[in-house]
């Protein structure tokens, strides 16, 4: 029986784990032997041939792959410190009981629906210097003393995107968080309140440490997400070299400049830096465990 | 946990102030205050750019690009609507992505549903390795393969295809599926099962006849899920695909040109975004219980 069912277990998994192995597996590993030659797209200007670690050294000294690796990082450390403080706001209040909180969390669902392509072309829209609703809404609030040119100027470009990026997944994290706050016992609380412990303390008390789960995942999945960004930086700003990211670099070095190894070099190094960053939480989490 | 003395003491300590804020009605409305106002702050950031995409899109041409700006259109028209749904391209992409969408929703429902029966009803050895792999396959970066996936799709003569999207797109959408399918699978009683074994029914008649319209509901929701992912997915497209025609509404949207060349068509394109999000809002709305599990499972379970 048990031989029969380990049998037929794996006959059934054979179809998803043949796909699996075709479109992700192999391509890894083909991205990574790729990697170590000098392969161009239009084949015939040079035979492809196996360089070792040349293109690793190259971009060792690639001060655009530097200056897009660090691009991404600003931008990961923005995103994922607002949407969390937020997100966690949010949750926070959706969690307690008012008329209205299913509406509430209908209208949170309404930016997480919003493909990201979408979400950035309305944002860019909304940050038109001269047409755009930021600007009028801010001049008229006086926040702003004039018109600002949010998207060209390079001091507010970095802002700007990471404002659709915050916007877009903050909701997303306020769910996570939510349903990590709804499996707290409620009698905790109510101890609390006859030990006669504030607000403020129950939360750093009862509320932080038991929601530790919810929020490290939380943690990781956004992190690694906005490591990959590709979508609202392209759409905001096409290949601009000041607001590559890496994910940008890697697609335009393949697709737009045809240096198939180059390209495989660079994405497996976002795929080492990412990684990396999965170690360092991971590490983390187990050291705050002991 | 406090004594019976402890807790009388801390119920008599609030001061009069207090007990006027909570005991008249203007009282507990000042108190309530801050809370609502928060509420609502909350509320119009997650609406107000989808209002804005929709009165920019119902919006004249000739009103949107004026200051200062109207907070709602004070002519609607319908122009915006009709220009967009009239532009090939635009017509050509809303058919591409309900192909590539669709065709990769199908087919991720279908393996993964099979393999979650294995991995959720059957217990074998290398089951929890296969778990891990699809787990880790889900956060997995899609532009670390771009390098291989451009040079097979290339050597398959895939480019320019909406194949090229279907076969690329299976790496985000089956895993997810395998791993969400998997925990509504797990979470099916097993008497259902046994019966129809003790009647004679082989684990495939099992499969369809008895557990497959149990996880229907699960079904649908993470077919709505990988549909989404797909039909948002912008990096492969851009990537792989190059006449306009061939286009996916992503690829559409961020490429819209107007007639006159030189300002961007606002108008035109909030009405084609408004056209690509309306659907998903909707089903999104609509499901929205069984999406939150979805996803909750998908991410947390983890």
């Amino acid at each position: 029986m048990q031989r029969r069912q380990t049998r037929l277990g794996w006959l059934l998994l054979l179809p998803a784990l043949a796909v699996v192995a075709f479109v992700a597996i192999y391509p890894l590993g083909k991205t990574v032997y790729q990697s170590f030659t000098n392969q161009e797209f239009l084949a015939g200007i040079e035979p492809t041939k196996w360089v070792g670690l040349q293109n690793y050294r190259d971009l060792w000294h690639d001060t655009i792959f530097r200056q897009s690796v660090w691009e991404t990082v600003k931008f990961t450390l923005i995103t994922v410190s607002f949407e969390f403080v937020l997100g966690m706001i949010i949750a926070l209040v959706v969690n307690s009981n008012f008329k209205g909180r299913g509406a509430m969390r209908a209208a949170m669902l309404v930016p997480w629906a919003i493909p990201t392509v979408v979400a950035a072309q309305m944002w860019k829209w909304m940050f038109d210097d001269v047409f755009g609703v930021i600007n009028d809404a801010g001049v008229r609030l006086h926040i702003l003393h004039h018109s600002v040119a949010w998207i060209s100027q390079p001091s507010t470009a970095l802002a700007a995107v990471s404002a659709v990026d915050i916007w877009k997944t903050t909701p997303f994290v306020a769910l996570l968080l939510l349903a990590g706050l709804q499996v707290i016992p409620r009698d905790l609380y109510e101890a609390a309140d006859v030990d006669g412990a504030s607000k403020w303390q129950q939360f750093w008390r009862i509320t932080l440490p038991l929601l530790r789960p919810a929020i490290l995942v939380t943690l990781i999945f956004r992190t690694l997400d906005a490591l990959r960004v590709f979508d609202v930086f392209y759409v905001f700003y096409g290949n601009r070299p000041d607001t590559q990211t890496m994910a940008i670099y890697a697609q335009s070095t393949i697709v737009s400049d045809g240096h198939v190894g180059y390209g495989s070099a660079v994405s497996v190094a976002i795929f080492l830096i990412i990684g990396l960053f999965v170690v360092i939480y991971v590490t983390f989490m187990r050291v705050t465990e002991e | 946990m406090s004594t019976v003395a402890e807790a009388t003491r801390t119920v008599e300590r609030p001061v009069s102030r207090g007990r006027w804020l909570r005991r008249t009605p203007l009282g507990r409305f000042i108190t309530k205050l801050p809370f609502w106002l928060l509420i609502a702050a909350i509320f119009i950031y997650a609406i107000f750019p989808f209002y804005w995409a929709i009165r920019s899109a119902f919006t004249p041409e000739g009103e949107l690009f004026r200051t200062p700006v109207d907070y709602f259109p004070k002519h609607p028209t319908l122009a915006n609507f009709r220009e967009a749904l009239s532009t090939p391209t635009f017509q050509h992409a809303l058919i591409n992505s309900t192909i590539v969408a669709g065709s990769v929703t199908l087919i991720s429902l279908a393996i993964g549903s099979i393999a979650a029966y294995a991995l959720g009803r059957f217990r074998f050895r290398g089951r929890s390795a296969v778990l891990y792999l699809m787990l880790s396959m889900t956060i997995f970066p899609q532009i670390a393969i771009l390098g291989a996936l451009y040079t097979m799709i290339t050597r398959f003569h895939l480019y320019d295809s909406l194949l090229a999207l279907i076969f690329s797109y299976m790496i985000f959408t089956l895993p997810f599926t395998v791993w969400v399918l998997t925990s509504f699978m797990r979470g099916l009683p097993g008497d259902l099962e046994e019966a129809a074994y003790v009647d004679g029914a082989t684990p495939l008649q099992v499969f369809y006849k008895v557990l497959l319209p149990l996880i229907a509901p699960g079904l649908v929701t993470t077919g709505l899920l990988a549909f989404i992912a797909a039909w948002n997915e912008y990096l492969y497209a851009l990537s792989f695909i190059q006449t306009p025609n061939k286009y996916t509404v992503t690829l559409a949207i961020t490429t819209f040109q107007g007639k006159s060349g030189f300002q961007q068509p606002w108008g035109q394109i909030m009405a084609a975004t408004v056209i690509v999000t309306l659907p998903l809002i909707i089903a999104t709305l609509v499901l929205q219980r069984r999406i939150l599990a979805g996803l909750t499972a998908g991410a947390v379970k983890g």
